[in-house]
């Protein structure tokens, strides 16, 4: 009998151990996965944009409701790693908060992967300062100087005589590149830019910091908008000052917005095909406005 | 029989599982050699000592290090500032004057201070922290070089706590008795003999403590503002070595000058904790002797 417990036991431990083995060997080969893209796929992995992890998992997870036998997991990482992880074959669809770069485009050619693009969403990103903050509006060209010129003074921009503290995402985040392009005219930010890791923390600092800017996606301001001040946005100094909001981002009345992608390596087929329909569809819009997101332009 | 062969194959398994972590710090060091290797070819070493750290840029990406060790100084520097009086002076007074039930709480304590991770000191540090330093220094933001060496100093502590303590408790009990014995007081003693006896080990703690400071990445990216400007100033924002390289690593374009500068920069850190702990295990080895 005694004996016998001690032969489990010694078995039990063995089995653990081939177990922990084998969980090792699976998560090291994993790595290396290719995604199969065959008809019969019932599993969609999709990565990319921190941007749209939100988005996309509500998606996948309407989605799921409707289709039961196909499991769609999310994650994050940034467009730039999602397009790395479809180029590498890691992932179904990329979530792009950015156009691909040809650099990007140049490296997918040579792996023979054609990445092809489609608009799911549109995004505007919203200015924000601190709620007692006596500015209400900004030329793109004020704001872009804002960004750019570390003399720039709040009272320039018909604020009190401080310093700007000016709050930005980290390099890694497909806004801080867009925001770049569109309000910075492609320059360098300020050397002393705070770069922040995460939405949360901009909002965090222009709800506390009375002479903070910052920019976030247009879903986030509205969400914080009783600890947040929005800026109305001039396109230049003739134009009306617009303050973001679905109506005007879709109208694109409201200068700082931009279309967010899904990136496919092949033609979508199967189970990629049918989620990308769903995206698109008039339900799969209504997720996005949802979200916070401006439904893409027909 | 056939338990021989079982024991074998335990045997073995565990054998594998403790010599993976040779092969593994081999292959970090390979690795990261390579990646930086080709970094030193094209675009050459040179390019890292500039003063300006922009990898995103439309105009020019430049790659120096300067701002990121120099940023990683400041704040290893003033978290030690911090650490070496709180954890000194806990560990003099937990080995030395408390009383065994005040032990039996602090000891605890201190523990669940180490283990706490380090994403939730960091958002402490951004919700409580960074606002608190703000309005005690009347800055206009709480992301600041003093911030992020406060949180590490939370990290620190613990660590040297522990091992001081452990070094202080380690001073042979003769050493003491000679010295009450030749009419010294309680606290000349302590801070006259047992300190001074336990140095060695309070040293190496302190080491040890200053390489989890120097490798730690969540808590400061969290609330030290990332801006990466070269100054010596507590009320400036810096960018950590690891903070650059957690932020960026992520989005980079494989193979790209940036994706190199990035392990140039894993290099840079790693010989610092490596250099650290080498002095710090001498020192203890040193003291362990004597």
């Amino acid at each position: 009998m005694n004996r016998s417990i001690q032969d489990n036991s010694r078995k039990n431990v063995i089995i653990v151990f081939v177990l922990a083995l084998a969980l090792a060997i699976a998560a090291l080969t994993g790595c290396s996965r290719r995604s199969n893209i065959a008809d019969g796929q019932n599993s969609i992995t999709i990565k990319g944009s921190d941007t749209m992890v939100h988005l996309v998992s509500n998606w996948a997870e309407a989605f799921m409701n409707k289709n039961p036998d196909v499991e769609v997991s999310v994650t994050g990482g940034g467009s730039g790693t999602g397009i790395a992880a479809l180029l590498n074959g890691t992932t179904d669809i990329c979530a792009a908060s950015r156009k691909i770069k040809n650099k990007e485009l140049d490296l997918a050619l040579q792996k023979n992967v054609n990445p092809r693009e489609i608009a799911v969403a549109r995004d505007g990103i919203a200015v924000v300062v601190h709620p007692d903050n006596p500015v209400d509006e900004l030329t793109l060209d004020q704001l872009g100087r804002i960004f750019i010129d570390p003399a720039a003074r709040w009272s320039d921009f018909g604020g009190p005589d401080e310093k700007i503290v000016v709050l930005s995402r980290e390099s890694s985040s497909g806004t801080y590149v867009f925001f770049q392009e569109m309000v910075l005219k492609k320059k360098d930010y300020l050397q002393d830019a705070k770069l922040l890791p995460a939405t949360s923390a901009v909002i965090q600092s222009a709800s506390t910091d009375k002479t903070a800017i910052g920019y976030v996606g247009l879903g986030y301001a509205l969400a914080a908008k009783d600890k947040v001040k929005i800026v109305a946005i001039k396109a230049d100094a003739e134009s009306p000052a617009v303050l973001p909001s679905d109506d005007t981002v879709k109208s694109g009345q409201y200068p700082i917005a931009r279309d967010l992608y899904f990136y496919v390596g092949l033609e979508p087929k199967g189970a990629i095909k049918q989620f990308v329909d769903f995206c698109l569809s008039a339900e799969g819009q209504a997720v996005v406005t949802d979200a916070g997101y401006v439904v893409v332009q027909k | 029989m056939k338990t021989a062969w079982q024991e074998k194959a335990v045997k073995l398994t565990l054998f594998a599982a403790a010599s993976t972590s040779i092969l593994i710090v081999l292959g970090i060091f390979t690795f990261l050699g390579k990646e930086a290797g080709h970094f030193a070819v094209t675009p050459g070493i040179e390019k890292l000592l500039s003063g300006r750290w922009v990898p995103v840029s439309f105009q020019e990406e430049s790659f120096g290090l300067l701002p990121l060790i120099t940023g990683s100084l400041l704040v290893t520097v003033l978290a030690m500032v911090l650490t070496i009086p709180f954890g000194v002076g806990a560990s003099v007074y937990i080995s030395e004057l408390a009383r065994p039930l005040e032990r039996e709480i602090l000891k605890p304590f201190i523990e669940i201070l180490a283990g706490i991770p380090s994403v939730v000191i960091g958002f402490f540090g951004l919700v409580v922290l960074a606002p608190l330093v703000k309005g005690a220094f009347g800055l206009p933001t709480g992301f600041t070089a003093l911030t992020g060496a406060a949180l590490l100093a939370l990290m620190a502590i613990p660590t040297v706590i522990s091992i001081s303590e452990d070094a202080i408790r380690s001073v042979p009990e003769s050493y003491k008795a000679a010295s009450l014995a030749l009419g010294a007081s309680r606290m000349q003693t302590m801070w006259r003999v047992t300190v001074p006896a336990a140095l060695p080990g309070i040293v190496a703690a302190v080491m040890l403590g200053t390489g989890r400071v120097i490798g730690e990445t969540m808590a400061v990216m969290m609330v030290t503002g990332n801006a990466a400007v070269i100054t010596g100033s507590p009320f400036k924002s810096v960018r950590t070595m690891t903070a650059t390289i957690a932020a960026e690593m992520g989005e980079v374009p494989f193979g790209s000058e940036h994706y190199r500068a990035l392990f140039c920069v894993g290099i840079v850190l790693l010989l610092a904790t490596f250099g650290l702990n080498i002095i710090a295990q001498k020192v203890l080895k040193k003291y362990r002797m004597g």
